[in-house]
Formats: C-alpha cells, sequence, structure tokens
C-alpha cells in the first residue's frame, strides 16, 4: 500500500484545552478514511489540521513524506495538493459558478483559460449543473451549491479531498445529490478523509472507519465490523444515539 | 415668484461658479476621506488595543461634533492657538477629510469585518496564497458592499457643504443670499426662486450619484 498522508501523535490544543490528544492516523493512496464522532470530539479540527489550517502543538502531518504541518514553507503550495470542502459550501459569492471554479486554476496552477474552462464544462456536467454555470452563488440551492464546491476543488487535481461535514447544512431533500457525487467519486479511487453524520452514507462509501471522543480515535476498523459489531462501549453509546427502537 | 432675477446680469452663471465652488471643496475632501479611510478602516481591523482606543476614540469625537463647530474651531481657533492663518477653503477642506475620513475607516472597518473569516479559509484552501486571496476573493467583495454606502456618505458631504459659507466662503448658497439682498427692492420675492434654484441645483448635482449607487447596488446584489 501506498501512503499519502501519515499523522503521527498530532496534538491540537487552545491553551490549555487539548483539543486533539496524540491521534496517529494514515492513509494510503485511493482510500476512503470516514471519521465520525459526538460534536465537539475534534473531528473537524483534526481534518483541518490535514491541510495547514489549524496550527498544531505537537506531532507532524506528512503528506507525500513532506512534513506540512508544522509547516516550513509555503502553506498555499501543499494545499494545491489537499482540497477541502466545507459544511458552508463557501463559493466566492461576487462570481458565477464558472468564474468561482477557474479562479485558483489560473491564479495558482496558472493554467490557460480556455483549458481551465473546458475542464469545469466538463465536471459540471457531470455532477448535473451545466445549466447553471453563469448563475451566481446566491442563485443556487444549498445542494447545488455544494455539488460546485466539490467540483471547485477537483478542478486543482487534488491528491487528497478533504470533506468536512458537507450535508450537514443541506434541506434533507438534498442530501442525496451532494452524497452521489462523493460515492461516485469514491468509486473512481480518489483519497479522501470525510467527516460526516451520515452514518448510511458513511458505511456505503467507507474503506476504514474512525471513531474519535475526547480528542482520541476510540476505535477503528473496517466498516462492516464497526457498524455491526463495535468493540468500545463508547461507540455503541454513539451508534445507538442514531437509532429509535 | 421671483425666478426673474436669474436672468439679471450674471446672477445664473454666479450661482453655477458657487455650485463648483462647493463641489471642489467636497471632491478633494471625498478624495482625501476614501484614501485615509482605507488606510485606517484596515488598521481598525487589527486586535490591538491602544489602535482600536485611538481610532474609537477619533471616530466618536468626529461624530458628536456638529459639522460647523469643527469647522469654527479649525478655522478661528487655529489662527489664535496655533497662529496659524488658514485660508478658508484650506479649513473646510480639513475639516470635511477629518469627518468623511472617520466615517469612511467606519464603513471599512465594517466592510471588512463583515467577511467571514471561513471566506479567507476556502480561498486558501484552494491554493490561493495570502495576497491572491485579497486580491480575487476580499477585496472585490470589500469594495461591493463599499461602493453604496460611500456614496451615500459623499452625497452627504456635498450637501453639508453649505456650511462653508458661515467661514466667508462664496459658494453656491452664499451666492443665493447676495442676489436676494442685492435685489431686495427691484424683486421682493427672489428668496423663493433663487433658493428653489439653489434646491434644483443640489438635486441636479447629487441625484446621479445617489442613481448610480441604486444601480450599483441592484447589480452587485449578493
Amino acid at each position: 500500500m501506498n501512503e499519502i498522508l501519515k499523522v503521527e501523535n498530532l496534538t491540537k490544543a487552545y491553551d490549555d484545552l487539548k483539543v486533539l490528544d496524540g491521534v496517529d492516523l494514515t492513509v494510503s493512496k485511493g482510500e476512503v478514511v470516514v471519521i465520525v464522532g459526538p460534536s465537539g470530539c475534534g473531528k473537524s479540527t483534526f481534518l483541518r489540521c490535514l491541510n495547514g489550517l489549524e496550527d498544531i502543538q505537537e506531532g507532524s502531518v506528512v503528506f507525500n513524506d513532506e512534513v506540512i504541518n508544522p509547516f516550513k514553507g509555503s502553506p498555499a503550495k501543499v494545499r494545491e495538493k489537499i482540497g477541502m470542502v466545507f459544511q458552508s459550501y463557501e463559493l466566492f459569492p461576487h462570481k458565477t459558478v464558472l468564474q468561482n471554479m477557474i479562479l485558483a486554476p489560473m491564479k495558482v496552477r496558472k493554467a490557460k483559460k480556455k483549458d481551465a474552462e473546458k475542464e469545469a464544462l466538463a465536471l459540471l456536467d457531470r455532477v448535473g449543473l451545466l445549466s447553471k454555470k453563469d448563475s451566481y452563488p446566491r442563485q443556487l440551492s444549498g445542494g447545488q451549491k455544494q455539488r460546485v464546491a466539490i467540483v471547485r476543488a477537483l478542478m486543482m487535481h487534488p491528491e487528497v479531498l478533504l470533506l468536512d461535514e458537507i450535508t450537514a447544512a443541506l434541506d434533507p431533500e438534498m442530501v442525496r445529490e451532494v452524497l452521489d457525487v462523493v460515492i461516485n467519486l469514491a468509486k473512481e479511487g480518489r483519497t479522501m478523509v470525510i467527516v460526516t453524520h451520515e452514518l448510511s452514507f458513511a458505511r456505503a462509501v467507507a474503506d476504514r472507519m474512525i471513531f474519535i471522543d475526547g480528542g482520541k480515535i476510540v476505535e477503528e476498523g473496517a466498516p462492516g465490523e464497526f457498524f455491526d459489531d463495535p468493540k468500545t462501549d463508547r461507540l455503541k453509546k454513539f451508534l445507538e444515539s442514531f437509532s429509535y427502537n | 415668484m421671483g425666478f426673474e432675477v436669474l436672468l439679471k446680469g450674471n446672477n445664473m452663471l454666479r450661482l453655477l461658479l458657487g455650485v463648483w465652488t462647493a463641489l471642489r471643496i467636497s471632491l478633494v475632501s471625498v478624495l482625501i476621506s476614501i484614501v485615509l479611510g482605507i488606510l485606517i478602516g484596515s488598521i481598525m481591523t487589527l486586535k490591538n488595543p491602544v489602535i482600536k482606543v485611538i481610532t474609537r476614540g477619533y471616530l466618536e469625537f468626529i461624530r458628536i461634533m456638529p459639522q460647523m463647530v469643527l469647522l469654527f474651531i479649525v478655522y478661528f481657533g487655529a489662527t489664535k492657538a496655533l497662529g496659524l492663518n488658514l485660508p478658508a477653503e484650506a479649513a473646510s477642506i480639513i475639516v470635511f477629510s477629518l469627518w468623511g475620513t472617520a466615517e469612511m475607516a467606519d464603513l471599512v472597518r465594517g466592510a471588512l469585518t463583515g467577511i467571514p473569516k471561513i471566506q479567507y479559509e476556502s480561498s486558501a484552501a484552494l491554493g490561493l496564497t495570502t495576497t491572491q486571496t485579497y486580491t480575487y476573493v476580499i477585496i472585490p467583495q470589500v469594495i461591493r458592499r463599499l461602493i453604496p454606502l460611500s456614496i451615500n456618505l459623499i452625497t452627504r458631504m456635498i450637501k453639508t457643504t453649505s456650511l462653508i459659507m458661515m467661514i466667508g466662503i462664496v459658494e453656491v448658497l452664499k451666492v443665493g443670499q447676495q442676489i436676494i439682498e442685492a435685489n431686495r427692492k427691484s424683486s421682493p420675492n427672489a428668496a423663493f426662486g433663487v433658493y428653489a434654484t439653489v434646491f434644483l441645483l443640489y438635486f441636479a448635482v447629487c441625484r446621479p450619484i445617489s442613481l448610480l449607487s441604486k444601480r450599483l447596488e441592484k447589480k452587485w446584489e449578493n
């Protein structure tokens, strides 16, 4: 297996409060790792440490044999290769869908406008939003915005994609259209680290499940075992909190 | 109705020159205010407590003080206290710039802090550098928020120049008064015609500016 991302003893603290406490994780190329856990357990913070949006107090994040957090050089260089999609979409409101997608490729990768546009249109077509290319974000529904945010991240050809609760802000009927996009990406063999509350989606898409609680990895494993035969009481309790019988 | 006095001699031309005086002073002040306002407004977003106290103090002081009092302090006060013999026009520009800068700085601060932090992060997550983030993502959004508000400020500044006749500058309102005084005997109704004309002149100057603001607002509504 081909390691792409290696996290060792990652510790993140705000003053004296440890949010993440010695987390280790290795992600292989093409692997989909899904992280679940109760709110405030540090899973989103963990994701943000992976592309250097948060600094860390101890440990390291290694991406393709290069230490990227704590970072020495320009964090922008690394983020080109690690895409991230946020809960609140964060499209640029003053730009159209197409302009949102080609900005970073043109400015960061120095792609030609014509090439970037061609690629953007192909991606929009794939997620069924070609007709929205000249719309502004305010004219789109939440699910449409989030699909644009995902393909905008893909425009940078990231080697790893981080998805931070991308359906948490969506109306229930829009969750499916976004998750279908992610499931297709998984089928293509994209490397992804996903934080989500959608357990059935997690089960469908994950190669490996991680349960974080209190800033530590409490349990991890293949999705079958993880959901049907949890080893720790804390994971059992967490999974039970999602069922109504 | 008193409009006929405007046709006497070069009265209408004098009124228009008065408008130009008012406009010249407000435009110079607006330019200074925009430049300094952007600078100070950006500084105000820093978390430094000393800067916060100083800029807040400046802003509150200028806001509470009536512009006319400020004009008197700078024009008459500076002469006595500092031995500075300021021309009236310079004094007006100083006062209007002090006021405009304070208001503009607060608008800039508001526009800057109104951009959510996660916009910076989503830009960074795409690999854009800090400079690129400001250039392509943050500043264009700030400008879109700022322009309608600052245009409103500009029209307020133009209208408030009617105060500068109090320190002896002959701008449009003063010219109007002079015309009325000079024709007191021959056209006792001149006041209505002349002031109505002054009103229309202000309207002609400010209306296009506020229309522009409305158009931009519509174009940029996000």
